[in-house]
């Protein structure tokens, strides 16, 4: 009974005791908030009317929390809350950087896009199977995993968030959605399976699994090879969350299944959580043992990219094409990963923000172009332009966004990692990344000509008719326009005016290479060390 | 599986084990017992009665779809942790009150709450899974 | 003790790393089942392993005896446990619904997401 005995002893030994200042909340708002809306919309799934009613406000205020908190740890650096006021490391601590807050600033704005595109996309059965408080529950799961100061904790976000995935992989139950979650499922049970296993190890090896506590601690253990078993461990297992190629195959077999909007999220945010793991464990905690396995990361970056496009060069289905796509961007954060310095990991960081809203946004323009009577088979589609000149537009910019062409988001972090692949003699490494850019636009520019300037006829007339779902030409929905036009807006700033995005992802890169400021924020007595 | 004997003794077996499982969840605080395995001796309970009696039976005597059951107890778990708020501590500090009923002290805190929404939530989740696979079994 | 352990560990990675082997769902479920068993005894033995003494603090006591188990393994294997659990109980249902609406428990004949003759994309028009 913790409050009886509080007068006998100095809890100052075990507890945090000074009060928490009200700013400080945020960093578990967002999440907080998250679980109650999410377990209160679960608790009204059968009120399919209401559902969007609250979950819009809520990924709003969400929203506001995370820009928030962003506002916070730029004005006032790294933060910590430690859960049940025990001291770190034996509480779970949630430390918020740049880093962090800048992920999740970004995926609650995806995440809200997702919400507002929901409302039209998924029809009342696939509300009442959940699509909301899913939604919620998966960004209980992404903003905890982004947020949190201790592996453990890390790995159970990343539970929580699959397992909400899983419900949203499978809305609906039809047979493709079966087959994709099934090599989804399984694969993904491998891989959280290894970083379980990478975490056991981690505690046998350094008896704590507090990051900051890690950071500290790591550096007596430097070139054991136990120390090189464990970061190989959770390389292979962050790389297959993040579907990094030799461990990829699970990404474009599944994404292209679930429901569009379902489809956006994931490829928006569940495989930057696995690049933010890396980034974090690889790069902050043990950054010697990543220096070591560099060339290994640049290798299977190279090829992730250069495969990824080539994968979708190969497609005919066009969700099946942009799966690849995501697969080739994790190849480029990758590389920023692999390079290790200040430009390299700012421009992985830049990039996985830009590939959020980029991704997400794509999905979005290609379900806005089917429900105007398109098709995703690129063999049948055609005719879009003539439709919807301004969707036609927009598209043909996230395009050109995501294969990295000067005015938009996509072309300031390539070029900060080209150039710094360059500066380190890795040509080739440059050399990859501009060739999977060439590939990009390659690909994206046939889809676009296929699907948008191709007159309808043509296509259409070479196929057999008839046999395309839903192509009953339809006006788009406003909530899905505007969740478009949103995610493009934040796109378009990002490249003209890349300057606040830039400094936050140096900030942010900053962090990670020196991780003072985070084991400080945790341990405040340790400063005189 | 659904002999006479085995039929009429379930529904017994089953409110005993319920009761037992809330023996378990309010003594977990201070000795082995708690919300996880409280609802899981509840769960199981759930799921004798509907291999004794049927799986409509079942639903019909929980009221609130399992799934439901979960989502509360979710909404309760994470509603003690924010109780924290108020007392200006770290989410999901214990916080602690005496009252005194009928002459007897209670000791009530935000860690049973948290408690009751675990037990809750394994109740919903695990009953669902079980529910949806003696379902299938019959068809 | 490590050793047994270390080595009991091994044999059920051994096991579950053949069953995942196999193209069916089914000894793949069985193979996920051993493999989570097999990683929660790892954290366990990384834990440091003694003989019956409950990490409890007795009436009177502040801390722990210096003898005690190790509590934190054991929080972090009942969350593996829990989550495992789950897992699993999700995984059977997927698997079990596959094979009810595809027929097939063999993942080399599971191709409705990806079909084996998906023509390639036009190459001009």
């Amino acid at each position: 009974m913790a409050g009886k005995t509080a007068g006998l002893e100095d809890l100052s030994v075990a507890y945090v005791t000074e009060p928490v200042a009200a700013a400080d909340w945020l960093i578990v708002a967002p999440v907080a908030l998250c679980l109650l809306v999410g377990s209160v919309l679960l608790m009204l799934r059968k009120d399919t009317r209401l559902q969007p009613l609250i979950a819009i406000p809520a990924l709003m205020v969400l929203s506001a929390m995370t820009l928030g908190l962003l506002w916070h740890v730029l004005a006032n650096g790294t933060v910590t809350m430690t859960m049940g006021r025990w001291l770190p490391p034996f509480g779970i601590s949630f430390t918020v950087d740049p880093l962090s807050a800048f992920f999740a600033a970004t995926s609650s704005l995806v995440a809200l896009a997702a919400g507002v595109y929901g409302r039209s996309d998924i029809d009342h059965s696939g509300r009442r199977y959940g699509f909301y408080p899913f939604l919620l529950l998966i960004m209980a799961g992404v903003i905890g995993a982004f947020l949190t100061g201790d592996v453990f904790n890390l790995y159970v976000w990343f539970e929580v968030l699959l397992i909400s995935s899983f419900g949203l992989l499978v809305l609906g139950s039809e047979r493709g959605q079966l087959d994709g979650g099934v090599k989804y499922a399984f694969l993904n049970l491998v891989a959280t399976t290894l970083f379980l296993i990478a975490t056991g190890y981690l505690y046998g090896l350094f008896g704590t699994l507090n990051m900051a506590d890690i950071a500290v601690k790591a550096s007596e253990l430097r070139g054991t090879a136990p120390l090189m078993t464990l970061v190989t461990l959770f390389l292979l297992a962050f790389a297959m969350k993040a579907a990094a190629f030799p461990v990829n195959f699970w990404l474009p077999a599944s994404y292209h299944t679930p429901r569009l909007v379902v489809s956006a999220l994931f490829a928006g945010l569940l495989t930057k959580v696995g690049i933010y793991a890396l980034l974090r464990v690889l790069g902050m905690l043990f950054p010697i043992e990543r220096e070591e396995l560099s060339f290994i990361i640049a290798i299977a970056a190279a090829l992730t990219m250069v495969l990824g496009v080539m994968g979708a060069l190969a497609q005919n289905d066009i969700r099946r094409a942009l799966g690849f796509l995501v697969v080739s961007g994790i190849g480029v954060m990758m590389a920023g990963l692999a390079l290790g310095s200040p430009a390299g990991f700012s421009g992985a960081i830049f990039y996985a923000a830009h590939s959020m809203v980029v991704m997400t946004a794509l999905y979005f323009a290609i379900g806005i172009g089917v429900s105007l009577g398109g098709n995703f088979r690129l063999s049948e589609a055609g005719g879009l332009y003539a439709r919807n000149a301004m969707l036609a537009f927009v598209t043909l910019m996230l395009f050109l966004s995501v294969s990295g062409l000067p005015p938009f988001s996509g072309f300031w972090p390539k070029v900060m990692l080209v150039k710094a692949s360059l500066d380190i003699g890795a040509w080739w490494l440059a050399a990859a990344i501009l060739v999977t850019g060439l590939l990009t636009t390659i690909t994206v520019g046939r889809i676009w000509a296929l699907a948008y300037w191709r007159p309808a006829g043509e296509g259409a007339a070479s196929a057999a008719a008839g046999s395309a779902p839903g192509s009953a030409a339809g006006s788009a929905p406003a909530g899905a326009i505007a969740a478009l036009f949103g995610l493009v807006a934040l796109s378009v700033a990002a490249g003209v005016w890349p300057e606040p995005v830039l400094v936050l992802s140096q900030d942010a890169a900053r962090g990670l290479i020196d991780p003072s400021a985070y084991v400080l924020s945790v341990f405040p007595g340790e400063a005189a060390q | 599986m659904r002999t006479v004997i085995f039929r009429s003794i379930a529904p017994y077996l089953t409110s005993l084990m319920v009761l037992f499982s809330i023996f378990v969840l309010l003594r977990g605080h201070n000795l082995p017992g708690g919300g996880f395995i409280g609802g899981l001796i509840a769960a199981s309970a759930l799921a004798i009665y509907g291999i004794a009696c049927g799986v409509a039976p079942v639903r019909r005597a929980i009221h609130f779809h399992p799934m439901a059951i979960s989502a509360f107890g979710l909404f309760l778990g994470a509603g003690a942790g924010v109780l924290s708020v108020f007392a200006s501590v770290p989410f999901m500090t214990g916080l602690w009150t005496y009252p005194t009923l009928f002459g007897v002290e209670l000791a009530l805190s935000s860690v049973l709450v948290f408690d009751i929404g675990v037990y809750l939530v394994v109740v919903g989740a695990i009953a669902s899974i079980a529910l949806a696979l003696e379902e299938r079994d019959r068809d | 003790m490590e050793p047994v352990f270390a080595i009991l560990v091994g044999a059920l990675f051994t096991v579950s790393i053949y069953l995942f082997m196999s193209k069916h769902i089914i000894r793949v479920l069985m193979g996920a089942a051993i493999l989570s068993n097999a990683v929660n005894l790892l954290i366990f033995t990384a834990g440091r392993i003694t003989r019956e003494v409950p990490p409890i603090i007795g009436p009177g006591v502040d801390t722990l005896s210096a003898s005690a188990a190790n509590p934190l393994p054991q929080a972090l294997v009942l969350t593996a446990i829990v989550i495992a659990f789950s897992f699993f109980a999700f995984l059977l249902v997927l698997g079990y619904r596959a094979f009810q609406k595809l027929g097939t428990d063999n993942s080399d004949e599971m191709r409705v997401a990806e079909p084996v003759n998906e023509p390639a994309p036009p190459l001009g028009y």
